[in-house]
């Protein structure tokens, strides 16, 4: 009979705060209850994250799910975890040698970790005899072996199990064969707990009230949501993770609520490869389309001499970055901030592109609609700058606001505008002195509507020219209408104290910035004026921000600081002040990681 | 033939031929290319085409520059280095009204477009894709490109060692329901089938030797004019006749093989050399394979199917053009987000 042995007995207890780890096989159902567990105390109140750690492969390769629930709200990585659940026989060694002193071992009885940590709190449980007990179709234990160490854990540290079996259902919505079978299951777990492991730990959870009116959602699907309330018309796509689930959330979406007579609004093509995916939006937002597609990084090494013909010939169109880990196919499962230069000014020759930061799956949402405004007000490719955290994680939102503001679909000129005009007008011309110029779409009716789209030099009435004027005076253009963009892109976000110092960060490091500046003010009396940043091009505010503070540190996810870089380029007097704080394994940022930098940063 | 005796001066939208010109070709006198938009001009012209009704697209090359050379009253998108295909299949999606002439050389399409011309070919959007085909890259010089015949040698005596690409055996092996080869030389049948190419709802591959006077017209080229004019193999004498000649149900007798289009218009294919069959599909590759080996090079419709529904057809969309679409269809009800945010609670 397994026993709970503890190194000491244990008095304190701690409420609403743990880092629970899931060691599982890629392919083994394990996401259902990895997500049963975080609904469970999502439902009960709160505050909690899920990050899903995977391989790049189908079955059989383990893989890991986080989750951290925090009454204050702390819901970013954390480096250890309090309970490591061990459901991987190939895995379970090193899962128990990583696992931090004190820890709490949650395994199959037979893998015996015992004598391997005997520093940790352990809960053997014979799994295999259970599941045997439980589920008496031989063919069905794989599937739900998984739900025992719900039970368990539910018991151990106090899940309410009413809303356990409310998230079980939630999760398999409308499967009712596949709730008949798992509901049984985490009882037997939680039953078999209840009499034979006896409380060795600090660990509970308790009901509180912090997610009223709250969402869980991944990125993906906010963003995709964003594009569709956004008039998405023209979607494309190739295959890549982690940016793959965006357009199939997107195609789910569009084809249950954009249909109009029983037919679709909208068109989804999966692409040969990504030239083809982004060719096609050049086609598409010529003609007139809000054209998307979604890729990461490999895709958009892919895209750039098509991205370089969308900025010079005008064309709108949006994609978004999904960022991972790279260079190269690199850990194409894991997160990185690493393509901030290589869409800032990608494609060659002098472009400078419009990108969107968002933050959370609220931003994303808000962005995505933004995005798709900013492309056809400024004729331009627009980015949405994500990544495998925010995209494929599940994260705690706000409710998302219904989108209320008319689109901005940029200067086009009609037939009835073509007629006031008597057809007087050049594709090119800057009549508003913003840079930005006017255009018609292919298929209007009226004799002078047509003109020749092109990526080779051209005159303000879009004819060839080599002249060397013609050439600089339109490059002078774009750079005006980029001037122009800095006053229409997202604002950055900024706590201003009146500190020495200054953070400048943007993205998902939002939620391990927001736990290490609490940690550097309460424990080391450093207190740090804080950006976020939003976009590129960088608004005013960013400059003001950076000349007000000594000395700015800048957090990014990269090894060679590319957001300082493209802060240093853009703004070369003030890169002297830029620090880099970086972090670069492929794993979401943790706030222990800022401390300590920032900490080192300061004492010198 | 078909019953244009003489060109009237206006077309039946009372358009005039000038309403169909380019402005001025800038590629090198004698060029084949520029014989191919004379022609584009001519069946425009005959067809009555409304010039807000096509648009043309290109990718990078002599070839590709021709788009500039006709029919100005239409849009033009002279895009990047083989990728035409991608850029035409986002503009129907975004009008599927839209006809769409893409114009492509031999490099565009068969070297550095390859990937992008056989998914085009398993498409078929509604469109002509033209290949101006001289066996080399003309813009840059005169390399050899992919459709260069084995053992035929560049002006300085290279020999090219590798086998050619055939594009129209490659169409008709992908899909492709209207596929010829044909020569810029011959005004005659390029006429013919490029009117009968404008009028068919699908993709129509042509490809069409057009012979680069400047790098590629020598003794030992194979894409040469001489060459050509010696070894073209005239399969057919084609007629095209428009759905609005009034001449029309008197064609179509005789051993005349005739294919009725959707738009009412008539391809008139008449057997010349012997009883080819241009519906046989495995006989469109067995030809073009025999040809290989002869050094003839065989002219006229190679494959035609009857129309079929269009890759636009297949995505269930709106009948009107996404790009008509407006913020009221576009935007969900505030309903629909409620709903969708229940779910995710
Ligand atoms: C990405 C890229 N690579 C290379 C070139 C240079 N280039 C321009 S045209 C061309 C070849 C065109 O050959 P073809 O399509 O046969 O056209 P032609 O000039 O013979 O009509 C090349 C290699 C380019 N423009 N873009
Ligand atoms: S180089 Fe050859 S293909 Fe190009 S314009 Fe001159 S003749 Fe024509
Ligand atoms: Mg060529």
């Amino acid at each position: 009979m397994a026993t709970a042995q503890a190194a000491e007995p244990e008095t304190r207890t701690i409420v609403n705060d743990l880092v629970l780890h899931v060691a599982t096989a890629n392919g083994s159902g394990s996401q259902t209850s990895n997500m049963v567990l975080l609904r469970t105390l999502f439902q009960m109140g709160i505050p909690v994250s899920g990050k899903n750690l995977f391989p790049s492969n189908i079955q059989g390769l383990p893989t890991w799910f986080t989750i951290r629930a925090n009454g204050k709200g702390w819901i970013a990585r954390k480096q250890d975890a309090d309970i490591v659940v061990c459901m991987n026989p190939d895995t379970s060694d090193e899962d128990a040698a990583a696992a931090r002193k004190g820890a709490i071992l949650i395994y199959e009885e037979t893998l015996n970790l015992a004598d391997k940590r005997p520093d940790c709190v352990h809960y053997a449980v014979p799994f295999k005899k259970l599941i045997a007990e439980a589920c008496p179709d031989v063919r069905l234990r794989k599937l739900v072996i998984n739900m025992l160490y719900v039970g368990v854990c539910a018991q151990l540290f106090d899940f309410d199990m009413e809303e356990v079996r409310k998230a079980i259902s939630t999760q398999l919505a409308g499967k009712q064969k596949a709730i008949d079978l798992n509901v049984p299951a985490v009882e037997y777990g939680y039953k078999w707990a209840a009499e034979n492991l006896k409380k060795a730990d600090p660990y509970r959870v308790e009901r509180m009230d912090a997610n009223k009116g709250k969402i869980i959602i991944e990125g993906n699907a906010a963003t995709a949501l964003g594009l569709m309330f956004g008039g998405v018309t023209v979607v494309t796509w190739y295959p890549i993770t982690p940016s793959s689930s965006l357009c199939e959330y997107l195609e789910d979406y569009l084809n249950k609520y954009r249909i109009k007579d029983g037919k679709r609004t909208f068109a989804v093509v999966q692409a040969e490869d990504e030239i083809a995916a982004v060719g096609m939006l050049a086609g598409a937002g010529w003609a007139g389309a809000r054209a998307f597609t979604s890729t990461s990084g490999p895709g958009i090494s892919l895209m750039n001499e098509i991205i370089g013909l969308g900025y010079f010939a005008e064309i709108p169109f949006v994609i978004c970055n999904v960022a991972r880990t790279g260079p190269s196919t690199g850990l194409p499962t894991r997160t990185m901030q690493g393509d901030v230069l290589s869409l800032f000014y990608a494609s060659h020759g002098d472009t400078k592109h419009i990108v969107v930061i968002p933050n959370t799956p609220k931003e994303a949402f808000e962005m995505a609609g933004e995005a798709l405004d900013l492309a056809e007000e400024f004729q331009t490719p627009v980015f949405i700058l994500s990544d495998l955290d925010l995209g494929m994680n599940f994260w705690m939102s706000e409710r998302f606001e219904y989108p209320t503001k008319p689109f901005k679909r940029g200067k086009v000129l009609d037939k009835e505008a073509l007629d006031k005009l008597n057809g007087q007008w050049g594709r090119y011309r800057d009549v508003d002195g913003d840079g930005i110029p006017y255009r018609t779409y292919p298929g209007t009716p009226h004799p002078k509507a047509a003109y020749f789209t092109r990526g080779t030099g051209h005159t303000p009435d879009a004819t060839y020219s080599e002249k060397p004027e013609d050439w600089k005076n339109n490059m002078d253009r774009l750079a005006r209408k980029f001037e122009t963009a800095k006053t229409r892109v997202p604002k950055p976000e900024i706590v201003n104290n009146g500190h020495a110092a200054g953070l400048i960060y943007f993205g998902t490091t939002t939620e391990a910035i927001r736990e290490a500046l609490a940690e550097l003010d309460d424990r080391h009396g450093l207190k740090l004026d804080q950006c976020r940043l939003r976009a590129f091009p960088f608004t005013q505010e960013v400059e003001d921000f950076i000349h007000r503070h000594e000395r700015v540190y800048v957090v990014e996810l990269n090894r060679d600081g590319q957001m300082r870089m493209a802060l240093g380029a853009e703004l070369p007097r003030l890169a002297g002040k830029l620090r880099s704080v970086l972090h670069y394994d492929g794993m979401p940022l943790t706030a222990e990681n800022v401390v300590s930098q920032i900490v080192e940063f300061e004492r010198k | 033939m078909a019953g244009t005796a003489e060109a009237p001066t206006t077309n039946r939208i009372g358009l005039q031929k000038k309403d169909y010109a380019g402005s001025k070709s800038t590629l090198c006198i004698g060029c084949g290319h520029d014989l191919i938009t004379a022609r584009l001009i001519d069946a425009a012209f005959d067809n009555s085409i409304k010039p807000e009704e096509i648009v043309k697209l290109s990718g990078i090359g002599c070839s590709s520059k021709t788009p500039a050379y006709f029919v100005s009253r239409s849009f033009s998108f002279n895009s990047v280095h083989g990728r035409m295909p991608s850029v035409a299949t986002g503009t129907a999606l975004a009008n599927r009204n839209l006809k769409i002439i893409g114009v492509s050389g031999d490099g565009d399409t068969a070297n550095i477009g390859m990937g992008q011309f056989v998914h085009v070919m398993r498409r078929n959007l509604n469109m002509v894709y033209i290949v101006e085909n001289n066996g080399v890259y003309g813009l840059t010089k005169g390399q050899f490109s992919a459709t260069a015949d084995k053992g035929s040698k560049l002006k300085h005596g290279q020999v090219n060692h590798m086998h050619a690409i055939d594009l129209c055996a490659l169409a008709v092996e992908l899909g492709c329901r209207f596929v010829a080869r044909l020569f810029a030389g011959n005004t005659k049948m390029m006429r013919q089938v490029l009117q009968a190419a404008l009028a068919y709802k699908g993709t129509a591959l042509l490809d069409i030797i057009s012979p680069c006077v400047t790098f590629n017209n020598h003794e030992g080229s194979t894409k040469s004019f001489p060459w050509m004019k010696s070894n073209e193999l005239a399969l057919q004498d084609i007629g095209f006749v428009p759905a609005y000649d009034p001449h029309y149900e008197e064609m179509g007798h005789g051993e005349e093989r005739v294919v009725k289009l959707g738009d009412g218009s008539k391809i008139t294919i008449k057997a010349l050399d012997k009883d080819y069959d241009p519906s046989n599909r495995a006989g469109a590759l067995q030809l073009l394979a025999e040809h290989h080996e002869s050094g003839k090079v065989p002219t006229g419709v190679i494959y035609l199917a009857e129309e079929a529904p269009r890759f636009t057809d297949h995505l269930g969309m709106v009948d009107v053009p996404l790009s008509s679409l407006k913020e009221d269809t576009l935007r969900p009800s505030k309903a629909v987000l409620d709903e969708v945010m229940d779910s995710l609670a």
